[in-house]
């Protein structure tokens, strides 16, 4: 029986779609079977990070109404073994799948995977209740911006409300110069005032931008400093004890010598 | 340097960060103390319940608010006393 995790923020934008993909990712190359269920529906995403989209077939809600069996419409990636994409629908809306039938798809998701990640939409409305009535942990993703921080406070209240007690946060996008410089709150910061455990930080890394363009999540790129973090976080998923890494960005120096083959 | 040095002036502007971390916590306790009306309408309600054993009060004017100050949030009631029951003292003892 695998575990149902939504990954959620209440503000769109603050990286949930590639926080999935890329857990995703992670968890299937430490060989785990995983399923990443896009509950976005109307406005599908999932599908182009991953690289997936020219493949879909049947989606979520023709599953959940009887059109096809789950089976056929789970997507298999091309790159890993155990990844499955349920994509979202892309041209019908949200009211057309009911929490009700979202927990039964994921509790059969479950029987066939370790992990069922959940793609939440942003907001607070039916997306969000259908994205969290199968889940048993939350994620929730937020930025050192006031409005994230706010809308993920909102979240955590409404988490807890549909069931779902301590959720664990991902601050993304953290830049440690602007940190340093008192221009950016840091992880301390949020912390602080969102009062929830910390589940792992990601640095605003340029590379992100490079692989969802090509639709290959960060973390197969050794070099990507957030596909380190998101690597990182994954393995804590699975239980492990992983100390946060090193978010400086590297000195011209150290570039040097990794260019040069001093280090490694 | 020049930061140093304005720190020696007691120039020093407020950085960004703390502008936002004060700010998020203004309105998060606005938002965490967003109580329904229906909530406030149900505690009036008990409230009188209650007060109107030990006192008569004027319920039309009875008032029920929370209220943001700064960093404080309190439940701020305001209810007239029309007159206190004499016996209360007796039913108390």
């Amino acid at each position: 029986m695998g575990e149902a995790i939504v990954i959620t923020s209440g503000k769109g934008g603050v990286g949930k779609t590639t926080t999935t993909a890329n857990l995703g990712t992670a968890l299937a190359m430490m060989g785990q079977k995983v399923v990443l269920v896009d509950t976005d529906i109307g406005l599908r995403n999932l599908d182009v990070v991953l690289g997936l989209e020219n493949r879909i077939v049947y989606d979520l809600v023709d599953v959940v109404h009887g059109n096809c069996r789950l089976k056929q419409a789970l997507i298999k990636d091309k790159r890993l073994e155990g990844l499955y994409l349920l994509p979202a629908a892309q041209t019908k809306d949200k009211t057309a799948v009911s929490p009700e039938q979202m927990r039964n798809l994921v509790s059969e998701l479950k029987k066939e995977f370790d992990y069922v990640l959940i793609d939440c939409p942003a907001g607070i409305e039916q997306g969000f209740k259908n994205a969290v009535a199968g889940a048993d942990r939350g994620i929730v993703v937020t930025t050192p911006e006031v409005s994230a921080v706010r809308d993920a406070d909102r979240i955590i209240g409404l988490l807890e409300a549909e069931g779902i007690t301590n959720p664990r946060l991902i601050i993304n996008r953290i830049r440690p110069k602007m940190v340093r410089t008192g221009d950016m709150m840091g992880i301390e910061d949020i912390i602080e005032i969102l009062a929830i455990d910390l589940l792992g930080v990601i640095p605003d890394d340029e590379t992100i931008i490079v692989t969802t363009n090509k639709g290959e999540p960060a973390v197969y790129d050794q070099n990507s400093r957030a596909g380190q973090a998101f690597r990182n976080i994954a393995r804590r998923i699975m239980g492990e004890e992983v100390p946060l890494m090193n978010l400086e960005e590297e000195g011209f120096l150290s570039k040097f010598k990794k260019f040069f083959g001093f280090n490694r | 340097m020049l930061e140093f040095l304005m720190k020696l002036l007691g120039k020093e502007q407020q950085n960004s960060k703390t502008m936002a971390k004060e700010r998020l916590r203004l309105v998060l306790v606005q938002d965490r103390t967003n109580v329904s009306p229906e909530l406030l309408q149900n505690l009036k309600e008990d409230l009188i319940a209650v007060i109107t054993k030990y006192m008569e009060i004027d319920e039309k004017a009875l008032e029920v608010n929370i209220d943001t100050h700064e960093e404080q949030v309190a439940l701020i009631a305001n209810i007239p006393i029309k007159s206190v029951k004499r016996n209360i003292r007796v039913q108390a003892n």
